[in-house]
């Protein structure tokens, strides 16, 4: 979970519907210098960006925050509700969710002068798209035509012979209208594409890329409210308001630093001591009794971001396919509440349902009944079950928190049901991840999910359509599929009825056990005012202000 | 002298072979997806997995793809790392800084170690003689990420007279505190093994000899004492270049310094086995080469030893 899948949204909904001890950040009155200088420079907590900086290869927080504050896409998110702004775009619409019309604003240029226009995303959407060049936000495209023609899979997986070379090196589903104009045709209606369309992976490019890629990955052109002006991975990147900006968010201070950092206790003692301006994810030792409040009084947030933990249970496996007695049974028997107070600090909060309650569309208690800790209904659903266990948890091992999280689960459902429960640690993520992939896991295991960008869709289809990218139990409902179908060409209320409607059958099979929901704890230096942390879980560098 | 250098320069290529196919075959023996960290919760695109597979040689058996390894490091070339650098560069960049740190950390093995383990000799049984015995065995029962931590809080976030984490490019004087941290294991034993060595001299015949002989007392410990004394403790020192290279990882962490633990530490989080192949290649290098200019440090010390 170390990865960014995600963009995560507003905080209205985690001070309103949840309750978190959301601290108000917006009033910038905290240090009560009040003063700002328009020439000042930030500097923000960073980590060495693991790719190239090309949006179509990015997929992780280092590089993805530093190409988020100099790009710019067809749309951006507000940084208090989540709703898609039109940014680069005029307008997107479309009649029927599947053709869209893409009118860009005039006038607006890359940073070596030459102009966004209708090329500059066709190219780099079709780049990202084609299956040899080999960039990890691929994936995103799959739902545009002619997308099967650019991505061509290996005859014998993995074995000596290659992939043969595809048969399009264009998308056929993106058409260019005029300079400030074209058109997208997807497979399928999708009704939250243009929520999707400002997520990394389709912002645009400039020619200077296709000219040399290699040189452009170590210092992008980019179209957005700053510019790179010096640094690397290893130290960090400096980043200088740019002058050409035509969109109305323009930064308000002159300069912000990322610094790369090996481990973030480094960077909360520099925050401590007043070298850090900002960090976005407070260190798991200092969430323990709400250290980073008394640390930096006034100057902390702590909100809802659109990331889900879960427990999935193998369909492949014959102990749990067909049976979600045992599902609900396992559900009833984990004792969410004290689990988040005691492990997490109440970091995190228990979950209703699948979908993360930042995002339009969330609807409270999908889950019902079965996610309350229950013991006496959880041992009458057990012995319904055909399976009565012992059963395994296996987790990462490295990831803050699993270990202790994965033992108390196991606890409560040895508590509850008194059957025998074994954490099984695994080394890493990416060896449980091999387990996963190859379909190995004979018992639960921990799963968890980051947005894409805030839509309700994103937490369900990705997951657990039959056949999708990442439904790793292999869990299958046709009466699933199609309420996803139906809401993807649905709009407004009808879709989200749908979506949830969707939902509730999770709750009727229960092959994926909802946990908890994820909080971000940030904390900044006396000179910031006006902190607002962006719906992809970074400061808004836009509208902070130092002194 | 010169053919002793160059047999033992000759004895590196086969020392240098073993530790690198060990290295090779390690970091690849890891269990797990190689890619399965890249593309976070969905699986890699399969363009992805087969282009990586096809730039790493994974698709071939262990021996073919070391001698792919082998035969590219003859020719300087130590591969590349996900973000598009070569390792060369990023070890280019990190290398000074950790060397910068590693400095500073043997000049307080030195000066302090030898300084403070001589003093003690001298002042057997005294009070200052116990405060340092008690303080070393303190540095060596604390793991140094402790150490750290505390030194870097009291001194750094509390008091303020040290900068808190290390700025770009390492400037000297943010490493003194990182330096020292690094040291204080080795510091400790630098200091109790020059104490125990002196004491030993200084009951030798020849010191005997020397003080009757009414010879100035500086003269005695520098020239009888101390340069005999010296010997175990160069030897240790020259072993810890190694130990300090490898044991910066926890250091550099702490005070954010970019130097090769972070690169190390980086590389293998990400599982980028190549750097982590490269780098410590690189480092075994290094030390082999340390511990020939210990060897040759001997006969400085002591004229009895001769190479042949």
């Amino acid at each position: 979970m170390k990865q960014r899948r995600l963009i995560a949204a507003g905080a209205l909904f985690a001070a309103g519907a949840l309750a978190l001890s959301a601290c108000s950040s917006d009033s910038g009155s905290g240090s009560g210098e009040g003063s700002t200088d328009a020439n000042a420079s930030i500097t923000i907590y960073s980590t060495k960006p693991q790719n190239p900086l090309v949006p179509g290869n990015t997929n992780e927080v280092g590089g993805g925050n530093i190409l988020d504050a100099i790009f710019r896409g067809l749309v951006d998110y507000d940084p208090d509700t989540a709703a898609p702004e039109m940014s680069m775009a005029e307008s997107i619409e479309s009649t029927d969710n599947k053709t869209w019309t893409i009118k860009l604003k005039a006038g607006q240029t890359f940073q070596d002068g030459t102009p966004v226009d209708a090329d500059s995303f066709i190219n780099a959407w079709n780049w990202t798209a084609y299956g040899p060049n080999a960039a990890l936000n691929n994936y995103f495209f799959a739902s545009f035509d002619g997308y099967a023609d650019m991505n061509t899979t290996d005859p014998d997986d993995d074995g000596p012979k290659k992939a043969p070379e595809p048969k399009a090196k264009e998308l056929t589903g993106l058409k260019k209208v005029s300079d400030t104009e074209f058109t997208a045709t997807l497979a399928e209606a999708q009704s939250f594409f243009p929520t999707m369309v400002g997520y990394t992976a389709f912002y645009p490019l400039p020619k200077a890329f296709f000219d040399d890629p290699e040189a452009y990955g170590k210092k992008p052109v980019a179209n957005g409210p700053f510019q790179i002006t010096a640094g690397d991975g290893d130290t960090g990147f400096t980043l200088t308001a740019w002058s050409g900006y035509k969109g109305e968010d323009k930064p308000k201070i002159a300069e912000a630093v990322f610094k790369t950092y090996t481990s973030d206790q480094a960077g909360y003692s520099d925050v401590l001591a007043g070298n850090l301006d900002f960090m976005n994810q407070v260190p798991a030792a200092n969430l323990v009794d709400d250290q980073y409040q008394t640390d930096r009084p006034d100057h902390f947030v702590n909100k809802a971001v659109g990331v889900i933990q879960t427990t999935t249970l193998p369909q492949y496996d014959d102990n749990y396919k067909d049976n979600p007695d045992i599902g609900k049974a396992l559900s009833l028997a984990i004792d969410r509440d004290t689990i988040t107070k005691n492990i997490f600090n109440g970091g995190r909060t228990p979950a209703t349902g699948w979908v993360s309650p930042i995002v339009d569309g969330y609807k409270a208690d999908a889950c019902g009944e079965f996610c309350t800790y229950d013991p006496a209904k959880a041992k009458e659903y057990l012995a319904k079950s055909k399976f009565k266990g012992p059963f395994t948890y296996s987790f990462n091992n490295d990831g803050p928190g699993n270990k202790e999280a994965a033992e108390a689960i196991c606890n409560s459902i040895k508590t509850a049901l008194e059957v025998e429960c074994t954490a099984k640690p695994y080394a890493d993520f990416a060896t449980l991840r091999a387990d996963v992939t190859a379909h190995k896991m004979d018992s639960l295991w921990r799963t968890g999910w980051q947005m894409d960008y805030p839509h309700i869709q994103n937490f369900l289809e990705p997951l657990y359509a039959t056949g999708a990218g990442s439904n790793d139990g292999l869990f299958s409902s046709a009466q699933f599929d199609d309420l996803i179908k139906k809401a993807n060409a649905a709009e407004g209320e009808e879709a989200y009825a749908d979506y949830q409607a969707a939902e509730k059958v999770l709750a009727e099979k229960m092959t994926i056990i909802p946990l908890w929901y994820q909080a971000q704890q940030s904390v900044w230096s006396d000179r910031l005012s006006n902190v607002k942390v962006t719906p992809k879980s970074t400061l808004d560098l836009t509208s902070v202000t130092a002194s | 002298m010169g053919r002793y250098i160059a047999r033992r320069l000759l004895l590196m290529i086969p020392v240098l072979i073993g530790t690198t196919f060990l290295i090779y075959a390690m970091a690849w023996a890891v269990p797990g997806d190689p890619f399965a960290s890249r593309c976070g919760q969905r699986p890699c695109p399969e363009a992805f997995v087969q282009a990586e597979t096809e730039r790493l040689h994974l698709d071939q058996p262990l021996p073919v793809q070391y001698g792919h390894f082998l035969l590219n490091m003859v020719q300087g070339d130590f591969g590349t790392t996900f973000s598009g650098d070569t390792v060369l560069e990023a070890v280019s960049k990190a290398f000074p800084i950790t060397v910068k740190l590693t400095v500073v950390a043997i000049l307080f093995e030195l000066i302090l170690g030898i300084g403070i383990g001589t003093i003690a000799a001298l002042r057997r049984g005294g009070y200052l003689d116990g405060f340092f015995l008690f303080t070393s065995l303190v540095a060596i029962s604390f793991p140094s990420f402790v150490i750290g931590y505390v030194l870097q809080y009291l001194l750094g976030v509390k008091a303020g007279l040290f900068s808190v984490t290390v700025a770009a490019g390492a400037p000297w004087g943010d490493l003194i505190l990182p330096g020292f941290v690094l040291a204080s294991l080795s510091l400790a034993y630098v200091l109790r093994l020059t104490r125990a060595s002196m004491l030993e001299t200084l009951q030798a015949d020849h010191v005997r000899t020397a003080i009757a002989k009414g010879l100035p007392k500086s003269m005695i410990l520098r020239k009888h004492v101390l340069r005999n004394s010296l010997i175990p403790v160069i030897t240790y020192i020259g072993a810890d270049v190694g130990a300090l290279l490898g044991g910066a990882i926890v250091t550099e962490g702490v005070f954010n310094i970019q130097g090769i633990g972070g690169l190390i530490f980086h590389a293998l989080r990400i599982r980028e086995n190549g750097t982590v192949v490269g780098v410590t290649t690189l480092v075994v290098l290094v030390i082999l080469f340390v511990n020939l200019l210990v060897d040759l440090l001997y006969a400085r010390l002591d004229p009895r030893i001769r190479y042949e």
